[in-house]
């Protein structure tokens, strides 16, 4: 099973590394690609708050946005010219949203549950408003143009791809690591019962506020590759709610939580509706179907693609006993046990 | 997303206007026009801190809702050439068929995770309209057209448009009807027992989830209602919506989640707060002053002015 699963993910990497090679002179395939890693990031980073403290962020776009303003404002500034050299400002607008995400955490996450979703929302549209009305920062809705980077136009979209996926690799290894310490189980703690887990010596406040800002700062380099990447940023594409939405649909489709949903709910999600975009994105009908899609996979599979898929597969193991020979040794059942309640509460 | 128009008929603030008009006059006037247009996202909100106290869910498509509303009455208006308010005999029922038919279809469905798939579910609800509106009315900027919208009333130095007094009228009109509803008939007592205590309503025998969908069906049709004004008041196109649902999420937050006189003075004090300080200082400051006040009331009561603190679920 252990060989299976590292063979798969090792076969996942070469696929991913050498995918936009096999694809590049048609760069309307490579768009997306590089569209869905950066999403596929940024709802790593997302979850690391989200998915593991239960508490749904609908603001995460405002550090996109610090994060998109950052690099624009920084390549401006010090007249950086397109190339390689503006990747090497990620980890300053991951920086610089992280550090807004102290103060601004701070203050949404004295609210609770649903009540801390809608104070996002809000802090969300004050940002966009800024966005519109700092002229002298932002240049306002006339938006402020990136360095165009000087590749070859069919091969321009691989050191984006490339970029993104080590980031996307740097997410996973940090969310990964979260999940699996101390730290990550308070987190996950706080999601199934705050008060109990605060009784149990879990200290809430700094535990989602750090969880809040780690996340903040991955969201934000995401912000900055999709602000070079498109070129131009505007307030309203940045700080944009639609970003979010797609952050937390990629989660919520490939399994609140876990790691490999944010893999499997990009694929799904941002192909899906970069195609429709393309195709109906004149008639508005491309919203209409990927609303419909959107409501039929949230209703079949409520809980998620990755986590549907497990309580199935546990389902199946624990009703066939001959198929699996060792199904009954003590840790499989209690993980049988585990899926059980989970699927209770 | 463009901004919709400000509520303000006639002055545009900025400099000038204060020598002209004074600060005192200015302040009244902001004020009016505030209380005025506050009725037409009291209705709105009302619908949406309804549905959230009985079904437990954020409600995203409330925002879509208003502007298909608006929608309606723009079509019964330019095709059928029917008055705006006597339209509101078609659009109300239709809004509140409409809006027991998502209720059945996929608000009941959600049993894990209730509160957060339910911004997931509904956003996609609001894509959908939001995608068939755009197909069929496309993204321009539509308006409603009626004698009381061109028509004025001088009012102390200032002139406004009939339409906000006739909404005012409206609002006053269908909140008294909605207070009356909740706090003086067995409807109304059965829809508070199952706010409070869902288990505990179905206990004693109400039908909770018959409950649920007739309170989404009111709020769809009190969403109709606001489109109406909404769109005899500002030019809308679907993306509207966006702009709308976040100021109905700040008000029902402003006025403490579930809470019906909450919704109601959250709605006059947003649109108070922005008025004036659209008409002292500038239009496009005048939200981001109350999203600034809205942080600061948060910090020293989390629970918004009219909420509860959240006790411990179980």
């Amino acid at each position: 099973m252990k060989i299976l699963r590292r063979g798969g993910l090792l076969a996942l990497l070469v696929l991913m590394l050498v995918f936009p090679v096999l694809l590049s002179p048609n760069t309307a395939v490579t768009d997306i690609a590089v569209y869905t890693l950066i999403y596929a990031m940024g709802a790593t980073g997302w979850n690391i708050f989200s998915g593991y403290t239960g508490y749904i962020s609908i603001g995460h776009t405002v550090y996109f946005g610090f994060g998109a303003y950052t690099m624009a404002l920084a390549c401006q500034y010090w007249n950086i010219p397109g190339g390689y050299l503006p990747f090497l400002l990620l980890p300053l607008a991951g920086l610089v949203a992280g550090v807004f995400a102290i103060p601004l955490g701070a203050l949404v996450l004295r609210t609770r549950k649903y009540a801390f979703s809608i104070t996002t929302i809000a802090v969300l549209f004050i940002f966009q408003l800024l966005g519109f009305n700092l002229t002298g920062i932002t240049n306002g809705s006339r938006g402020i143009f990136l360095p165009s980077p000087p590749w070859d136009p069919n091969l321009s979209d691989l050191p984006f791809y490339y970029v993104a996926f080590i980031l996307l690799v740097i997410a996973l290894f940090v969310s990964w690591r979260i999940r699996h310490s101390k730290y990550g189980l308070g987190l996950l703690a706080i999601r199934d019962d705050e008060d109990r887990a605060f009784g149990l010596g879990v200290k809430p406040g700094p535990y989602k506020l750090s969880a809040y800002v780690i996340s903040a700062i991955f969201v934000g380099m995401a912000g900055a590759m999709f602000a070079y990447f498109i070129g131009t940023i505007f307030p309203q594409f940045v700080f944009d709610p639609v970003v979010d939405v797609n952050l937390t649909t990629i989660m919520f489709l490939g399994g609140l939580g876990t790691l490999s949903g944010s893999l499997i709910g990009a694929v799904l999600v941002v192909p899906l509706q970069q195609w429709l975009t393309l195709l109906l994105g004149a008639s508005s009908l491309n919203l209409a179907l990927f609303g419909s899609v959107l409501l039929v996979v949230l209703l079949v599979l409520p809980k998620g693609i990755v986590n549907s898929l497990k309580t199935r597969w546990i389902a199946w193991k624990a009703s066939h006993p001959k198929a699996e020979a060792r199904v009954n040794d003590a840790a499989s059942q209690e993980r049988a046990v585990l899926a059980e309640r989970r699927e209770v509460l | 997303m463009p901004r919709p128009p400000s509520v303000l008929p006639d002055v545009r603030g900025g400099r000038g206007v204060l020598e002209r008009y004074g600060l005192v006059s200015l302040v009244i006037q902001g004020i009016v026009l505030g209380v005025l247009t506050g009725g037409i996202y009291a209705l709105m909100a009302s619908g949406l801190t309804l549905i959230f106290g009985v079904l437990e869910i954020i409600n995203v498509a409330q925002g879509i809702l208003v502007v298909l509303g608006a929608y309606l009455s723009f079509v019964l208006e330019r095709f059928l050439h029917i008055d705006l308010f006597l339209g509101l005999l078609v659009t109300l029922p239709l809004m509140f068929g409409l809006g027991v038919l998502l209720e059945w279809a996929f608000i009941r469905r959600l049993t894990w995770e209730r509160i957060t798939l339910s911004i997931l579910v509904t956003y996609a609800i609001a894509l959908v309209i939001e995608g068939i509106l755009g197909f069929f009315f496309t993204t321009n900027y539509q308006e409603l057209r009626s004698w009381y919208i061109d028509a004025t009333v001088n009012f102390g130095g200032f002139y406004i448009s009939y339409v906000y007094i006739f909404s005012f009228l409206l609002s006053i009109v269908l909140l008294a009807a909605l207070f009356w509803l909740v706090y003086r008939t067995s409807f109304g007592r059965k829809l508070r027992a199952s706010m409070q205590n869902r288990t505990a309503a179905s206990l004693i025998g109400i039908n909770v989830s018959r409950i649920q969908s007739i309170t989404y069906g009111i709020g769809t049709a009190l969403a109709a209602a606001g489109g109406m004004a909404f769109g005899a008041t500002n030019a809308f196109n679907p993306a509207s919506s966006y702009d709308l649902i976040s100021r109905l999420l700040v008000i029902i937050v402003l006025g403490g989640l579930g809470s019906l006189s909450g919704a109601l003075i959250g709605s006059i004090v947003m649109v108070v707060i922005g008025d004036v300080v659209a008409l002292l200082w500038s239009p496009v400051w005048s939200s981001t002053v109350f999203f600034v006040l809205l942080a600061v009331l948060l910090v020293f009561r989390p629970q918004g002015l009219f909420g509860r603190l959240e006790g411990r679920k179980q």
